[in-house]
């Protein structure tokens, strides 16, 4: 029996469809995305199961590299050049105006305090964390962030501040106590460790309670 | 969509001498264009920033300046965790006795670990509790609605003893511990000479 016959019909499929959704989905993606902010430092942060989120406003962040060298940055210019100005005072730096503004311009701190003037003069693609040697902190003798810690204590006198601290996995645990300490001494009794959100393991307590402090 | 009409408008004729301009299809193909589209679409999903960081709050004690003046914690209640090398981890209860009988060793995780010393050290404190009458509990119970299940672990306190060789993990583990546990009283504390040399000989004599 002869089977009928279908009709050819055309394998052209019109796209303009498809391309609509293409490109309807493309604005929302690139409406919606967020690009993270350049890191200053490269840190793999650990894990816990705090649910809170990091705070992104007044922030002062101490970062601890897996080699032990720790870096701050800050988040309000203003409030930067208040702490420089008086970390000038107090070390007898020698900085000039001009020298602040542009000191208060640098997206990090990684140097001696010594070391600040120099810092400032560098180009920005030399100004990179591998090549700076860090604020010091490796010892109790000679800790820097100590300096650090009472002037920003100083420059945000009254106003709120969020103190992050974001370790290495790796790093040790001196270099830690000792910004700890620098904490301490100047009264900053409450600060938050930045993390990568976890599960809370089950059958434990905090699972089955679900309190959190 | 894709088409224009480009018939050109109006039916007037063109004259005799004029040549009819052959009508060329305005059907593009739009499959590169497609592409780039869902190119760019992936490109956008792969960098957007899903999850956030979170923040784990930890709140320092004072210093003072002598000692004495500090919260004395009851022997019973009291844990010590000490961290070493290699995530190694080490406890004792209550105090260290002078001839180490009491130094144990744990981990983080597997057989035996921080965890499970915790869950246990809970549950005894929580069935020795003395009840005295007008204490501190007897305050906390009736604000609860007289929930007798509160307080209970009041004697409990964790000592943390970082070691010069831990890392900046181990510290946030357990503390993360402490959360996970609902250990209220907890703190980190100096290392002792004595528990670092304790350290050091555990750690030669079981070499992993």
């Amino acid at each position: 029996m002869a089977r009928p016959k279908l009709p050819r019909k055309s394998t052209n499929i019109d796209m303009t469809a498809m391309c609509d959704v293409a490109f309807l989905l493309l604005t929302f993606f690139i409406l919606a995305t967020e690009f993270k902010p350049e890191e200053a430092v490269d840190v793999i942060i650990p894990s816990s199961v705090s649910s809170q989120p990091a705070p992104e406003k007044d922030v002062v962040m101490v970062s601890i590299t897996k080699d032990g060298k720790v870096y701050l940055t800050m988040d309000d210019v203003e409030r930067k050049k208040e702490t420089l100005n008086q970390l000038n005072d107090r070390r007898k730096l020698g900085l000039s105006e001009a020298e602040i503004q542009k000191a208060a311009a640098l997206p990090f701190y990684g140097t001696p305090i010594s070391q600040l003037k120099a810092a400032a003069q560098l180009p920005a693609d030399k100004y990179v964390a591998d090549g700076l040697e860090g604020i010091p902190a490796k010892d109790t003798a000679n800790n820097e962030m100590l300096d650090w810690m009472s002037a920003i204590t100083t420059a945000y006198q009254g106003a709120k501040m969020n103190l992050l601290l974001k370790g290495d996995l790796n790093s040790k645990y001196p270099t830690f106590k000792n910004v700890i300490a620098s904490f301490k001494r100047n009264d900053l009794l409450k600060f938050q460790m930045v993390t990568n959100p976890e599960n809370v393991p089950t059958g434990t307590d905090l699972f089955t309670t679900g309190k959190r402090e | 969509m894709a088409e224009m009409d480009v018939s050109s408008g109006g039916g007037h004729k063109k004259g005799p001498g004029v040549k009819k301009s052959k009508k060329l299809s305005t059907r593009v193909d739009l499959t590169p264009m497609v592409d780039l589209g869902f190119l760019l679409i992936t490109f956008f999903i792969f960098t957007t920033t899903m999850s956030q960081p979170t923040a784990m709050k930890l709140n320092l004690p004072k210093d003072v300046e002598n000692p004495e003046e500090q919260n004395q914690a009851k022997e019973s209640g009291a844990l010590t965790i000490l961290l070493g090398k290699d995530n190694h981890v080490f406890y004792y209860e209550g105090q260290l006795s002078p001839d180490g009988s009491n130094w144990m060793s744990s981990n983080f995780s597997g057989e035996n670990s921080i965890r499970d010393v915790l869950i246990k050290k809970k549950k005894d404190v929580i069935a020795n509790h003395v009840h005295t009458v007008n204490g501190i509990c007897q305050e906390i119970w009736a604000k609860n609605n007289n929930d007798q299940t509160a307080c209970r672990d009041k004697d409990l306190v964790v000592v943390i003893k970082p070691g010069e060789e831990s890392t900046y993990k181990n510290v946030v583990d357990i503390l993360d511990e402490m959360t996970i546990n609902v250990i209220k009283r907890y703190a980190l504390v100096d290392i002792s000479e004595g528990e670092t040399q304790l350290i050091k000989a555990t750690e030669a004599a079981n070499p992993k």
